[in-house]
């Protein structure tokens, strides 16, 4: 009697339905993403809805040229600029133009670039924006081009100008021709400067190479999101010339900040208001 | 290229055996000893004129191949160096100063590698830092002030990647360049004499004219370095270096460069004499002929030099 009270006589089962299975391994893909900061599962919509910030921490997620137009630029002022200007292969680079079209298809956009016209609280300025989602935002002839006729439109019709860099650097595809827009677009902002005009940049992760080294640099006002990555040489190549581990922080930010390379850090909720600010105390008086 | 390499050192070998012989044992040879010698003049054309790309990057890194300050020494006369950026340090990596060259006061700005390995590890193999960049922009705006003439030689891999010049700002040194070299108000003659690595290389190179020493190259990055990014392997740099169009043939074609000067059958090291006196001439023809413009259409003419830069379709 008493040794059969302990044992097991009947077993209970259930069936489970299979969508009330454990919530992880079943989900479709992309509904979650881990913040990479603080390492939090969050549902992908919440980021969405949150211009991209992580509802934990705060954690800058990258945002595309699209989103970016739409947190910035005042509703239904925007007015593209050269939508039409595409990419070649001047190197005859092999499977060059395949990459580009699997880009475009899966980032919407033709190139790693938009720019426009729009106004940010009332204030007009031509706008270029770079999505690190094109083939991480490497600058290419086309990059190079648009932004350079961005700043000569901006130059002609006395307009301020910003710049929202995210690159990896120069397009490794199209060779000294990547080099070459370099030269060109910081001689497009000379005249730009020349002419008195205001330029602000504002650095998103990431921010490096031949875009650090060009016009990301050569701001009037040198903005960045928290966080985000900026420097010239990428930090697996700083690691392997020097054999040393990098320090913590290094080549973000708040790095750039501390050793005198931006102005300020502006989190990423207060960044139309503070760039409509900017405009407006550079409103030149007629 | 090696394999005839092979055979020019053999039939090398056997001429200066035979001019031995001949010399020692006073017996006339001079019909063979000219036969091989027209044999090696042959093979050696042969050698050179089919360089591959990888074969130029060898030459252009080549350990004898002359260096900035060999061409300034051959080029110009009474060369002054000054030193320093004025802020942090002088950087060995970039060389600078004034001299005369038929006469006329330039100012002379070069990256510098070394010729011996403690030359090139104090020169740091001629990767400048930022403080590199920011004594030739000094220069540069002291030339403008003075009116005098700028002439560039770029010889670098490529700025230095490191903890240093990431904190002194490499991105920003070189970016300012740039700005400031487009309008720089004197003339401006850059030449690249043996590697023109990546924003380093143009960082010195925003002119109003550009020449490429004929093995030379000038490229995006390193071949090593663009092998680690686009295939994840360094080693596969020959391969990289076929495709990216990097020789000086390359670039008149595609119009980055003014022209090309010549170097001597083997390289500019076998003839520094020569390649001087090339590279001599055409910077006194340029100033003369930048010298005759007025400013506005000389920055008129540098700013569309690079204007038309790039390869792209407007539908």
């Amino acid at each position: 009697m008493i040794k059969g009270l302990f044992k097991k006589t009947k077993y209970v089962t259930t069936s489970v339905p299979s969508q009330e299975k454990a919530p992880t391994p079943n989900i479709p893909d992309g509904m979650w993403v881990k913040c990479n900061s603080c390492e939090q599962i969050i549902y992908k919509k919440d980021i969405e809805e949150n211009n991209r910030l992580c509802p934990n921490c705060g954690f800058h997620f990258r945002m595309s040229a699209k989103e970016r137009i739409k947190l910035i630029v005042d509703e239904g002022t925007f007015i593209e600029l050269d939508k039409d200007l595409t990419t070649l292969n001047p190197l005859d680079f092999p499977q060059y133009e395949e990459k580009i079209r699997q880009q475009e298809e899966k980032s919407g956009i033709k190139e790693a670039v938009i720019t426009g016209t729009g106004r940010i609280y009332g204030e007009e300025a031509v706008i270029a924006v770079m999505d690190s989602f094109f083939l991480m935002g490497s600058m290419g002839s086309v990059v190079g081009e648009k932004i350079t006729r961005a700043v000569e439109e901006a130059t002609e019709r006395r307009l301020p100008l910003i710049i929202f860099c995210a690159s990896g650097g120069a397009r490794m595809q199209e060779g000294i021709f990547s080099l070459m827009q370099m030269a060109k677009t910081a001689g497009a902002i000379a005249r730009h400067d020349e002419a008195g005009l205001l330029y602000i940049s504002v650095l998103t992760d990431p921010t490096t190479g031949g875009v650090t080294a060009s016009f990301a640099m050569l701001a009037d006002i040198i903005v960045a999101e928290p966080g985000a990555l900026i420097g010239f040489a990428g930090s697996r190549v700083i690691e392997q010339t020097i054999k040393q581990k990098l320090p913590e922080g290094f080549q973000r930010a708040e790095f750039l900040l501390e050793h005198g390379f931006i102005d300020m850090i502006i989190r990423r909720q207060d960044l139309k208001k503070s760039l409509g600010k900017l405009l407006c105390l550079h409103k030149e008086v007629k | 290229m090696s394999e005839v390499n092979q055979n020019l050192e053999q039939l090398e070998n056997k001429l200066q055996a035979l001019k031995e012989f001949s010399a020692s044992h006073g017996v006339d040879l001079n019909k063979e000893i000219k036969a091989i010698e027209e044999k090696i003049h042959e093979l050696k054309i042969e050698a050179y004129r089919n360089l591959s790309p990888w074969d130029k990057v060898n030459l252009a890194r080549h350990s004898e191949r002359p260096t900035s300050l060999d061409y300034i020494d051959e080029i110009f006369e009474d060369f002054i160096e000054f030193h320093g950026d004025r802020n942090f340090r002088d950087d060995p990596a970039i060389i600078g100063g004034l001299a005369r060259i038929e006469g006329k006061v330039v100012t002379v700005i070069g990256h510098q590698k070394g010729r011996n390995i403690k030359e090139n590890i104090k020169r740091n193999f001629g990767m400048p830092h930022p403080e590199g960049y920011r004594k030739a922009l000094r220069l540069m705006k002291q030339a403008e002030k003075f009116k005098r003439p700028v002439i560039c030689f770029i010889d670098t891999p490529g700025a230095f990647c490191g903890i240093g010049a990431e904190e002194r700002g490499q991105g920003e040194a070189i970016a300012i360049n740039l700005m400031e070299m487009s309008r720089l108000k004197t003339p401006v003659i850059s030449i690249v004499i043996g590697e023109g690595g990546s924003g380093g290389a143009l960082a010195l190179g925003v002119a109003d004219k550009i020449y490429m020493l004929e093995n030379s190259i000038y490229s995006i990055l390193s071949p090593e370095g663009f092998a680690a990014i686009l295939w994840k392997d360094g080693s596969r740099a020959k391969e990289a270096a076929q495709i990216m169009k990097i020789t000086s043939e390359d670039l008149k074609n595609f119009e980055i460069i003014d022209d090309i000067i010549k170097e001597p059958l083997g390289g500019a090291h076998k003839d520094i004499n020569e390649v001087s006196k090339r590279i001599k001439e055409i910077i006194i023809k340029d100033l003369k002929e930048l010298g005759n413009l007025e400013l506005d259409q000389l920055l008129n003419r540098r700013y569309m030099k690079f204007r038309k830069m790039g390869k792209y379709q407007n539908n």
